[in-house]
């Protein structure tokens, strides 16, 4: 039986997005039921069954902007996914009213050595340009790559501090020395899962007593040419023809869904003990009620196809719900994964049916990767800042794309008023991992 | 404002251990080779380095997943860094006494794991790379790119390179359903993840947890960037001399490879099962230094605080002797990676915590025998504390012929030393700021 531990609540939310930077952007796209989805700024993807990415776009991002002064020259050592975890750290640590170091003020809100840092990342792409630029500098007479000129001179074309840009933990690295977060810091990598799986372990950090706040999520890029690649290979990407409306490639639970797209996003949240926002008189968004994790068993050993039946998804979930001492009918809204792909599509909406029997069809589901696409160890974040929104909205986003979903409150409708107390947000991962998390209304 | 430690937690404890390392892949083996103070580095094998600033490293040899697994061809694809916990693993599972009954309930068998990610198709990366290469432009075109690379690399490869695939392998080779992790914190990740699998525990999230690391980074694009760190030792003479933790000649690590698991469990399951303690966590602490990208906080600050929330846990005073009078932990394993500024600040860090009683703890670094496993090293030296515990003996600083002025603990130089040990911490601090410690004891009930 799990012990009880301090209760933790949600007190800011930072996402970085294809609609910009903050929760409110992604949040008014979301009602108004937009996609961004379109053709890659970075490289023609035409090559690829599908050229469309959702990707930010240089002028509503720039990380540069949100760092401070005194971290500013740092930027340049950044690959994309170290600059979205930035972007969102700072939009959740401002959002919380919580002041840290890179504010540069007298007093901070949380003493550093209390305050930690748990950012899920992915396999981050090196620069393609910058990398083979070195690379084709170490050709050989023939055009082709030399290893031993590579060792000898080419390797130096690459900047000395090169790798750091793609470790997984300088996601954490960035945003612990920007906000100065001494306490315990993660990075989790099991890909979508990845950010909500960091959220439970900052509820478990906060909760045995380690800290007392922790800034928690995810951020990953996928619109590049191996995270391209990859989400063809993993049989994750839609195959679309030319001319083909990009706004409508991807289509949850529907009967012809095709697949997703690569996403770029960051979500982090900042979570607080409760005891300890009261005593700073924060006013917390929403609980974190509960988590759960679990590993499914799949038919393949790499997990490319989900278990058929949900059951590690269903496992999680209950998980969940028995840590927050809920019980189903208390759920109000779902947001899964929902990614379009019908094999994962399948398997979770068998979980959700295991887990709410009859009124599984009842329960409206949140869909996000119409307008956002696989944004990876960003997905489970950004759908729980979405989740929290909701919250203090009271409403439900708008559903787009979807037709004759079967067995799922998850066809395409217009944004509406709704009376909500407690969201469940869940990811299977590629690989078998998943996590669930309940957002609560606080009381 | 930290909550109430709660002292009726439930006893976690070790009931298996494995590793598949650069000086072999069994317990005891490789045990003796590291208490002989024995080498595992020679030049790199895996692919041509002889024009790297680094020529050499500590390469897994000889080994066969085949020798580990129920089934091979359900691993058909498994990356190096998947073979290597598979073999770990199946060593730990079976120590544990989990190959001849199986756990009861595998929903309440969990995975944490620091394990790396997996290795590069490096040929046909760069192949793919060099053809899309377009030199007027300064750029890869990405149709030429798309050409090569669908003609050229495979789905297995590709997605085998995730750094969650090794717990893909181990959950499906073992049939584990509980909670699932995997962390990268680079050189500190399986030490967190031991750490977190005993969290786990304590919590009462699952019964059982394998725990561990995996990785090899011993590949062109490991070396190229860490030679660009100059984070690696770049010595001309025997590589066997490279790895010199410590010692004032040191002048950076040496690239091991491998994988360390164990089983923890509660006590309450080890023994309803009857399954024998080999070890016991008392406290695990974890700190992030925050301090700079490229460089470790100076004083040891991050360090410190993590040994010192791991000694709390463990409810030790790190300033008094135990009650036999010895100092109140008989073993560090070091970090110890044999770059400058590590050994320096973990010399500091550990006299912050120990104060004058620091000088009476034996502290030694494996890393100068199988060099550093990076996300892998925690696990592997974890099963050094264990063993040392066990024999009574703790391993040598490979290579400190050369005693650096300002390093003044005792680093067990050269030669094993026999030393009653009950209580063992272990360090490791990552790249970008990570700091994890764990307090490992003697079971006694």
């Amino acid at each position: 039986m799990a012990r009880q531990t301090r209760r933790v609540v949600i007190t800011g939310t930072g996402t970085v997005t294809p609609f910009g930077l903050g929760i409110s952007a992604l949040w008014s796209a979301l009602c108004e039921g937009k996609s961004s989805i379109g053709p890659c700024r970075t490289f023609d993807f035409s090559g690829f069954p599908t050229p469309f990415v959702a990707q930010i776009a240089d002028e509503l991002f720039d990380v540069k902007a949100v760092v401070p002064k005194s971290h500013r020259k740092a930027t340049k050592v950044m690959s994309r996914d170290i600059e979205l975890a930035v972007g969102a750290a700072t939009e959740a640590i401002n959002h919380a009213k919580i002041i840290t170091k890179s504010h540069e003020q007298e007093s901070v809100t949380i003493p550093p050595g209390r305050f930690g840092c748990h950012i899920g990342a992915g396999l981050i792409a090196a620069e393609e340009n910058e990398l083979t630029g070195a690379l084709a500098s170490a050709r050989g007479a023939d055009g082709k790559f030399d290893i031993g000129r590579w060792g000898s001179e080419g390797i130096k074309n690459l900047t000395p501090l090169w790798m750091l840009k793609y470790l997984p933990n300088m996601l954490a690295c960035h945003v612990t020395i920007i906000h100065d977060c001494q306490g315990p810091s993660n990075t989790i990598t099991c890909a979508e899962a990845s950010s909500l799986l960091s959220i439970g372990e900052s509820m478990r950090v906060i909760g045995r007593g380690d800290a007392d706040a922790c800034i928690s999520g995810g951020a990953e890029s996928k619109t590049n040419l191996m995270g391209m690649m990859r989400q063809h290979y993993a049989k994750r990407l839609a195959a679309t023809t030319p001319g083909e409306d990009p706004t409508r490639v991807v289509r949850p639970y529907a009967p012809d869904a095709k697949g997703c797209v690569p996403g770029e996003g960051g979500g982090l949240l900042v979570l607080e003990a409760m005891d300890a926002a009261a005593a700073r008189g924060a006013v917390p968004l929403a609980e974190l009620a509960g988590f759960g994790a679990s590993q499914s068993f799949c038919p393949d050993t790499l997990g490319v196809d989900p278990e058929a039946d949900g059951q590690g998804i269903v496992d999680a979930i209950e998980a969940a719900l028995a840590d927050a001492g809920m019980s189903p009918d208390a759920i109000d809204a779902i947001i899964p994964f929902g990614m379009g792909v019908t094999l994962v599509d399948a398997a979770e909406r068998a979980a959700i049916h295991t887990v709410f029997g009859a009124r599984a069809a009842q329960i409206p589901i949140i869909t996000l990767t119409p307008a956002i696409g696989n944004c990876g160890a960003g997905n489970g974040a950004i759908a729980a800042a979405v989740a929290v929104r909701c919250l203090t909205e009271q409403r439900l986003p708008a559903r787009i794309n979807t037709v004759g979903a079967v067995g799922l409150d998850a066809n395409a409708c217009v944004t509406r008023a709704a009376k909500l107390n407690a969201i469940l947000v869940f990811t299977p991962s590629l690989g078998g991992q998943n996590a669930a998390a309940i957002i609560r209304s606080i009381a | 404002m930290s909550a109430p430690r709660n002292t009726d937690l439930p006893r976690i404890v070790v009931t298996g251990t494995g590793w598949v390392t650069p000086l072999g892949h069994d317990i005891e083996g490789v045990w003796k080779r590291l208490l002989n103070a024995e080498s595992g580095m020679a030049p790199i094998k895996r692919f041509d380095a002889r024009t790297f600033p680094t020529t050499f490293a500590a390469e897994v040899t000889d080994y066969d997943v085949a020798g580990f697994v129920k089934d091979v061809k359900v691993h058909a694809t498994a990356g190096l860094n998947s073979q290597f916990a598979l073999g770990s693993a199946s060593q730990a599972w079976k120590q544990a006494g989990f190959d001849v009954v199986p756990p009861r309930n595998p929903r309440r068998v969990g995975l944490y794991l620091g394990a790396g990610e997996g290795v590069l198709d490096v040929e046909n990366y760069v192949g793919s790379n060099i053809d899309a290469w377009d030199p007027a432009a300064n750029a890869v075109d990405g149709v030429k790119w798309a050409k090569a690379a669908l003609g050229r690399m495979t789905p297995a490869r590709e997605i085998e390179q995730e750094p969650n695939m090794p717990l893909a392998h181990l959950a499906r080779e073992f049939n584990l359903r509980g909670p699932a992790y995997n962390c990268l914190t680079a050189c500190a990740a399986s030490t967190q993840a031991i750490g977190e699998a005993f969290s786990i525990l304590r919590r009462g999230d699952a019964d059982v947890m394998m725990a561990g690391g995996t990785h090899t980074m011993i590949h062109l694009f490991g070396v190229t960037g860490f030679n660009r760190l100059t984070a690696l030792s770049e010595r001309k003479d025997d590589p066997a001399e490279a790895s010199r933790p410590f010692s004032l000649d040191r002048g950076g690590f040496v690239m091991g490879e491998g994988s360390g698991m164990i089983i923890l469990e509660t006590l309450e399951h080890a023994d309803a099962r009857g399954a024998t303690p080999l070890a016991e966590i008392t406290g695990y602490g974890s700190s992030c230094d925050a301090y700079r990208i490229t460089d470790i906080q100076p004083d040891g600050r991050g360090a410190a605080v993590a040994m010192d929330a791991a000694l709390v846990q463990a409810g030790i005073d790190p300033r008094a002797h135990d009650a036999q009078g010895r100092p109140p932990i008989q073993y560090i394993s070091a970090h110890g990676t044999g770059t400058k500024e590590n050994d320096s600040i973990e010399t500091r860090a550990v006299k912050r915590v120990f104060g004058d009683i620091a000088k009476e703890i034996p502290m030694s670094s494996i890393k100068s025998m199988m060099g550093h496993l990076i996300a892998a090293a925690g696990s592997v030296e974890f099963i050094t504390c264990v063993l040392a515990i066990r024999d009574g003996i703790v391993p040598p600083t490979r290579n400190l012929t050369t005693p650096d002025p300002e390093l003044d603990l005792d680093y067990v130089p050269n030669t094993a030393r026999r030393v009653p040990v009950d209580v063992c911490i272990s360090n490791n601090f990552g790249f970008g700021g990570q700091n994890d410690s764990l307090v490992v004891r003697r079971f006694v009930r």
